[in-house]
């Protein structure tokens, strides 16, 4: 066997034999999928209910939107809005001549939000358009308003247990082997760093890999009901590249701390609260705009959205591009603080 | 025959302590050599430059006619470096883990399991290196160190924490590894093991060598007394005294008599003529004598 494929397997036969790590790359995100899948299933799939009195041009005239909207029609307007008031519906809409109103709830301000925005969509598209009868819906931006939960969840707990695994593994081979001195061993042994490194880089990678299949298989079964886009492969290159940027960090992590205990600690600090700002449990399109242009900074923003664009959004093998690169960046970036902080020896 | 290691005025400081301090010595070509010291003596940390994980501040190291720094990928695999701790992969089993080194050194798994015969742990080969108890995680981590063949075997306290009976085992496997023609270095802070082992010693204490040279050689240079010890009550004080002579002098813990003598031979005479030699005990001057009298205190390891 060449150094390269022995120290591979040496890590990975350390990783699939250790019940913990094993807990915590695995299973635990998983735990996750499968709690989210269970809470947002019934929110995700329900139609917003609003009301239409009189005709109202763009409604009648645009088709698919019944996958979204569930529309009754009244005539009293007073009587709606308090059905409205109420809870039994979203929002009233009415046009007169030019104008259309909106009237809509605050108690159900997720739901609101939708109709209003397909709303600023239907009238905004119309006025660019001028001629009513050509009124088309873009299929597109409808669908990412009404993303289903699983949708939504699965690439981003996916993102944020991709993370997990390559910011441990890398943290703790590094400190481990430090502390064991098995990096002391290897340097008098006629291999290359570039060898040790790309054989850490070898195991995370198949570990991401493993892990996103096992995902995407929950995920897909009937109870979840998760629909994978056609280039949903496209992921491979997202995952690599999102596997190679959180090992830097957890080689930053494993460069910083002298046991493994405070490199889990110092990983678990840059890592947890990066997915929470970054959008992996929870969509940020309700968080304030300051929140939402500073997750840009966070490099699992970037594997978030990444993943969001091929795996369910349906978007192009090309259109991830700019997100790799942005990805690969953040990757090169962290990485030459790793080797800055690398240590072989702890004295 | 030639000097496989070369070392001359090695210096190497740490803030401001003096690691090492002007250290030379050379090693023939399968010698077994010991550098021996109380723990802070700098002896790993003069080894630890000899096989080239350190840079020295000053002074030349040569190992099989090369520099060891910086990292000399022709030299690592004419080396073979056991660390003061075992390093292991985790959780791999001992066959795995010296498979892995094998593999390092491009030896194939046969001659890895071969090795494994060698050092005694062939019936724990399936064993995780965690569960393997000092002795045997000991002579694992030999055996890993042995794999490609080296012609210099660096040991760093080999027999640290292991029972008596494992240190002689232990021994019995070092023993057989430089009979089989390799230089071997060691450092240890045992005096007996350094007397058992080495062809040749250095004796080291706050980063200087004391004294150099075979431990026969070094205990015979002291001109110290030989005791003689006897169980108390075979033999009076006042009959002991008389044994002894003048010059001797005489002991009595309750256990044992013990007398102290430069000359022992006439002392050894009269106790044969008085048929008082069953169960006697005759302890020459040991490194530890050596070392008192080098530095003036009492060892301790």
């Amino acid at each position: 066997m060449t150094p390269f494929r022995s120290l591979s397997r040496a890590m990975l036969l350390g990783f699939l034999r250790d019940r913990s790590s094993l807990f915590f790359t695995i299973l635990f995100p998983l735990m996750f999928l499968v709690l989210f899948g269970a809470i947002f299933t019934n929110q995700g799939l329900a139609k917003a209910k609003i009301i239409q009195v009189g005709p109202v041009a763009i409604l009648d005239q645009a088709p698919g939107l019944g996958e979204i909207l569930e529309i009754t029609k009244q005539n009293d307007l007073a009587a709606a809005q308090e059905q409205v008031r109420q809870g039994d519906f979203v929002a009233v809409v009415r046009q007169q001549g030019d104008r259309y109103q909106l009237f809509y709830t605050a108690a159900d301000q997720v739901r609101a939000g939708t109709v209003r925005g397909v709303f600023g969509q239907l009238v905004g598209q119309a006025n660019a358009a001028g001629v009513p009868q050509r009124f088309t819906l873009a299929a597109e931006q409808v669908e990412d308003k009404s993303l289903k939960a699983i949708q939504y969840i699965t690439p981003g707990l996916l993102s944020w247990a991709i993370s997990m695994g390559a910011t441990f593994g890398a943290a703790m081979t590094l400190v481990t082997w430090r502390q064991k001195k098995i990096l002391r061993r290897l340097r008098l042994a006629p291999v290359s760093t570039a060898t040790v490194v790309s054989a850490r880089v070898g195991a995370s990678v198949g570990i991401a890999l493993v892990q996103t299949a096992i995902f995407l298989g929950v995920a897909s079964l009937p109870m979840f009901g998760l629909q994978l886009s056609d280039y949903w492969w496209m992921c491979v290159p997202v995952v690599v590249a999102g596997t190679l940027v959180f090992m830097a960090i957890g080689m930053v992590a494993g460069g910083l701390a002298k046991t493994s205990e405070a490199a889990a600690g110092i990983a678990n600090l840059i890592v947890l609260p990066m997915a929470f700002l970054s959008g992996t449990f929870f969509p940020l399109d309700s968080a304030p705009g300051w929140l939402q242009s500073l997750s840009n900074i966070f490099p699992m923003k970037h594997l978030n959205e990444g993943m969001l664009d091929v795996m369910v959004r349906g978007q192009g093998p090309a259109s991830i591009l700019p997100e790799l690169g942005i990805i690969l960046g953040f990757g090169l970036v962290i990485g030459l603080i790793a080797v800055f902080l690398f240590r072989w020896d702890d004295v | 025959m030639g000097q496989t290691i070369i070392v001359q005025d090695l210096q190497k400081r740490y803030g401001d302590v003096h690691a090492v301090d002007g250290v030379s010595f050379s090693v023939e070509e399968g010698e077994f050599f010991g550098i021996l010291g109380p723990n802070g003596a700098g002896k790993t940390t003069t080894l630890e430059i000899i096989e080239g994980l350190r840079q020295a501040d000053a002074g030349t190291v040569e190992v099989l006619g090369m520099s060891p720094w910086p990292r000399n990928p022709r030299l690592l695999p004419r080396i073979g470096v056991q660390l003061q701790a075992s390093s292991f992969f985790e959780r791999l089993t001992a066959r795995e883990q010296i498979r892995t080194f094998a593999s390092l050194y491009g030896i194939p798994a046969k001659k890895a399991d071969d090795m494994l015969t060698v050092v005694g742990m062939a019936d724990k080969a399936g064993t995780p290196a965690e569960k393997l108890s000092g002795g045997q995680a000991q002579r694992l981590s030999i055996a890993c160190a042995l794999v490609h063949d080296p012609e210099v075997l660096f040991l760093d306290e080999p027999s640290a924490s292991l029972d008596p009976q494992a240190r002689r085992n232990l021994w019995d496997l070092l023993r057989s590894i430089n009979d089989a023609g390799r230089t071997v270095v060691l450092t240890t802070h045992y005096l007996d093991e350094a007397e058992s082992l080495c062809d040749r010693v250095a004796i080291m204490d706050h980063g200087k060598i004391l004294e150099l040279g075979p431990p026969a050689t070094l205990v015979r240079g002291l001109d110290s007394a030989t005791h003689i010890s006897l169980a108390t009550g075979t033999l009076s004080l006042p009959a002991a005294r008389e044994v002894a002579g003048p010059d001797a002098s005489v002991t009595d813990d309750g256990v044992t008599v013990t007398i102290a003598t430069r000359a022992p031979a006439p002392v050894l005479t009269e106790l044969a003529d008085r048929n008082l030699l069953t169960g006697i005990q005759v302890r020459g001057a040991t490194l530890e004598d050596v070392f008192l009298h080098l530095t003036g205190r009492e060892y301790r390891a």
